[in-house]
């Protein structure tokens, strides 16, 4: 039976603490995190045997009470404070170094501009192109330079041991190189409201840089190996479409996509229009300018992340949505 | 020549008329409880106060996990689930664990510990009673208004553009800060102006420190919390720009703002916690306190580092690398006089005549809980980390050890050790460590998992997940049922003891301090003089007496010397 056994090994080469480690700066980490835990496993042990010792032996019998012993001891007393404090030099040292190694992005590192909105992420690649999910080469150093459209979030992949929030106004950073190829969950770790459960993407590396840049070439290209109705519904899955906009005809946070071209629309001022190819354009471009009737104003603009090219696939698609 | 204990014994030299009006029963009518200035009676009202507040948010936490049985939806929506979280832990931090302890148990115990009649301002203590309730209010307001959906924390920008009712909640919480500033200042005043002959700052109970260091925090602390309000208020109803970054402003600011407090504030639910395991841990081992110094001084240490390290919550924020380095540092400065207070606890129980009552149960889990709960605190300490720990179900872990294992914990041990002076009566001590084993493992089968769950890549505050951590989220859960339960039977245990009960006599654990010298329940004026202090922990003062079943001064024992050492304890 699955459900009362912890799932110890989800990944084969996951350990009993963590997800198998993905990058350089996850040796540090988890050995860091060892050390803490053998000395606290230490203490941890020490006290609670202590405890039960004392439990057992000086449990109160009939006719027995309590000796008289000594109400303080100055040298045991320094000691178990001075003991404790160098441990903890000790600790934030070891925490202090691998700090900076994971905040001190090397110079000569392959950059990837991120974008994070409510609910989804967007990698810039640097020749422009824009993906929800996080390609990397192995062996590489990468820095991930990030900025936010609404609220704080923040970047994590756990095998990967490095986590930075996004935060609206400025521009944070993290880097990472990644030491085997696979897929390894990428999520968001500061709380941003309804779907934030939903705000997970992966991370894909490579094995090779050749087979990074293959990959890049071949997918940036989706305008001539894609028809337009293919190419706009892979925008409509990877710039986050899909989180607000059904396909069958449920209102989410967005009126759904189905039946949507074409038809009559009445907007919160009052005010109605006909879906066509200018109205949809103009929606992606300045989402508050049109509100539907009965949806929060809460779409954000894609002005100057989509080309035209793009938003064309896109109503290409709209359209094929009957 | 100290005072006789029990009033209850007919040939006490106790004055007549404290022999059967205790201050329960000494007037009745709503108007004798609502308007009030008698300290027990405000602290039975927060009592009852906390007690609803604890049940109302372990109701949400038992829907919570009952909707994480299962990565799809089980009983709610992602909607729902935010604003349950949140007001779980608003209703939590702000109205149980921050005056638990302080508000309810110190309200009853501190004058009569100090052997005074009452607290220094009664008016004042009624009116921060009030203050709470209206701010409670407020907080049930905001449920009925559209619900709060920002966690706990109201972190900006979110709360500003959430639709949800910020403005209510952070009313409430500006009105419960005054409600803990007037609770702290009247016990400082209290503290420092009514201490009775005899009592010189290091004769004082160590509950009493444990309280001092949490009303200095309380005072300094809290109107940031107010003023930090404020801010976000005006920013949510006039956009000025403060938090804001389309404005402007900055959002790692509110953070330092409101981790100025929440920090401090960690240490306001945990600080009068340890005071009452100091206070339980001497008392049924029967052993004066060891290292008393150190305790009272690590007190005064922890409430003075606590308002250095606010920074190590955002060692991720994108606050400055320098700035982390250094809060990392001060961090593990707090975490030596908590370990100073764990170790002189196990001295304390050395060569004792250790009695397994409740109040001990509660006592020795809380130092076994709040181990793991410090401990794993150097791990969010440590920078290299708490990187990959931040906002996990790591730290969801590690604060529930530290806030509800440690400091609620610690109330239970509070409210079973002083309970036949609150109530009068005494509780089947059977049926209240059962409820205590209960709590014990329910406790740590909810909150183990998790520290596993964050190691391996669950971010907290997430309403749905991987699949691959479904089976440690149904321990959890499974444990939650177990704590609920277990926490309901407590309170039944102590509220059939009311009406069934045994009457309590005046010292039934034999401790030494002045609280155990007036009659339980105590006269309304707690005694008709104040009392003479000597050491709080010299055991050796008081004998067990069978004919009262518990414990009187030495003096007054007489030549009945053979029932010294007789136990009225059951237990095997």
């Amino acid at each position: 039976m699955k459900l009362f056994i912890p799932n110890m090994l989800a990944n084969a080469d996951a350990g009993f603490w963590f997800p198998p480690q993905g990058s350089t700066v996850a040796e540090h980490s988890d050995s860091v995190y060892f050390f803490i835990l053998y000395v606290c496993t230490f203490f941890f042990v020490l006290i609670v045997s202590l405890m039960v010792l004392f439990m057992v032996k000086y449990r109160h019998r009939p006719g027995v009470e309590a000796e008289k012993t000594s109400t303080h001891n100055l040298t045991l007393e320094l000691s178990w404070s001075v003991i404790p404090t160098l441990l903890t030099i000790v600790m934030f040292w070891v925490g202090f170094t691998g700090y900076i190694d994971m905040r001190t992005p090397p110079s000569d590192s392959y950059d990837i501009n991120v974008i994070a909105k409510k609910w989804s992420w967007a990698f810039q690649y640097p020749n422009g192109w824009i993906e929800s999910e996080l390609h990397i080469p192995k062996g590489e150093n990468v820095t991930l330079t990030m900025a936010s459209d609404d609220v704080i979030h923040s970047l994590w992949v756990p095998a990967f041991r490095t986590k930075m929030d996004v935060v609206p106004g400025r521009y944070t950073q993290e880097w990472f190189k990644a030491t085997r190829a696979g897929e390894y969950p990428l999520m968001c770790a500061e709380y941003c409201g309804q779907k934030h459960s939903n705000m997970i993407s992966k991370v894909v590396v490579h094995e090779t840089r050749g087979d990074f840049d293959k990959w890049l070439q071949q997918a940036s290209d989706i305008h001539k190996n894609k028809s337009p109705v293919e190419a706009g519904e892979y925008f409509y899955k990877s710039r986050g479409c899909i989180q607000c906009h059904s396909l069958d005809g449920t209102p989410k946070n967005g009126p759904t996509f189905k039946g949507l071209f074409g038809s009559e629309r009445k907007f919160a001022d009052g005010s109605t229009g006909v879906a066509d190819k200018n109205y949809i354009r103009q929606s992606i471009l300045e989402p508050q300018s049109q509100v539907v009737a009965g949806f929060r104003p809460i779409m954000p603009t894609f002005k100057g992340q989509l080309t035209d090219q793009d938003i064309t696939a896109i109503i290409a698609f709209i359209e094929a949505q009957k | 020549m100290a005072t006789v204990v029990d009033s209850s014994d007919p040939k006490s030299n106790f004055p007549i008329q404290y022999r059967e009006l205790n201050y329960l029963n000494c007037s009745s009518g709503w108007k004798s409880w609502f308007f009030t200035l008698d300290h027990k009676r405000i602290g039975i009202m927060y009592l009852i106060g906390v007690t609803c507040s604890f049940f109302l948010g372990g109701l949400f936490a038992v829907l919570l996990r009952t909707e994480l049985l299962s990565p799809d939806r089980v009983l709610m929506g992602p909607d729902s689930y935010n604003q349950m979280f949140t007001l779980h832990g608003a209703i939590m931090t702000f109205l149980v664990i921050i005056p638990g302890v302080p508000a309810a148990i110190g309200n009853i115990i501190l004058p009569v510990m100090l052997g005074a009649k009452d607290v220094a301002f009664p008016r004042m203590n009624l009116g921060s009673f009030y203050l709470w309730m209206f701010g409670a209010a407020f907080f049930l307001a905001a449920i009925v208004l559209g619900g709060l959906d920002t966690g706990w924390t109201f972190y900006t920008p979110y709360s500003v553009t959430t639709s949800t009712a910020v403005i209510t909640a952070l009313l409430g919480v500006f009105i419960l800060g005054f409600s803990s500033i007037f609770t702290g200042l009247n016990f400082i005043v209290t503290i420092h102006t009514m201490r009775p002959p005899g009592m010189t700052w290091f004769k004082m109970p160590l509950f009493l420190w444990a309280l001092y260091a949490t009303a200095l925090i309380q005072i300094l602390a809290t109107p940031v919390l107010g003023i930090t309000g404020l801010l976000l208020i005006v920013e949510r109803a006039f956009h000025i720009g403060i938090f804001d970054p389309a404005l402007g402003g900055d959002p790692v600011l509110f953070q330092h703002f409101f981790w100025f407090y929440s920090h401090p504030a960690v240490y306001v639910m945990i600080l009068p916690a340890m005071g009452v395991v100091s206070e339980v841990i001497a008392v049924h081992s029967r052993k004066h306190i060891f290292g008393y110094r150190f305790i009272a001084y690590s007190s005064i240490a922890i409430a003075m580092f606590g308002f250095l390290v606010w920074g190590h919550h955002m060692f991720v924020s994108g606050q400055s690398r320098v700035v982390a380095v250094i809060f990392s540092a001060i961090t593990f400065s707090v975490s030596i006089p908590s370990a100073i207070k764990v170790f002189n606890w196990l001295t304390t129980m050395y060569k004792g005549s250790i009695r397994f009552t409740t109040a001990m149960c509660y006592g020795l889990a809380f130092i076994f809980i709040f181990s793991i709960g410090g401990l794993t605190g150097l791990f969010l300490a440590t920078l290299a980390t708490d990187v990959h720990l931040h906002d996990t179900y790591f730290v969801v872990a590690h604060f529930h050890y530290v806030m509800m294992g440690s400091s609620l914990v610690g109330l239970f041990a509070a409210v079973h050790h002083w309970w036949p002076k609150i109530s009068g009566k005494m509780f089947s001590e059977f049926w209240g460590r059962i409820a205590c084993l209960g709590v014990f493992l329910g406790f740590n089968l909810t909150f183990f998992p998790q520290f596993l769950l964050g190691t391996r890549g669950m971010p907290r505050r997430y309403y749905t997940y991987l699949e691959e951590f479904q089976g440690l989220h149904i321990m959890s859960t499974c444990g939650a049922y177990l704590l609920g339960l277990s926490s309901a039977l407590m309170a039944g245990v102590l509220i059939y003891s009311v009406y069934r009960g045994k009457k309590a006599p005046a010292n039934p654990w034999g401790g030494a301090s002045l609280e155990w010298q007036c009659s339980s329940p105590p006269p309304h004026n707690n005694f008709d003089h104040p009392p003479l202090a000597g050491d709080p922990y010299i055991m050796e003062s008081v004998v067990y007496n069978e004919e009262i079943g518990g414990y009187v001064p030495v003096e007054c024992q007489g030549d009945n010397k053979q029932s010294v050492t007789a136990s009225g304890d059951k237990e095997a």
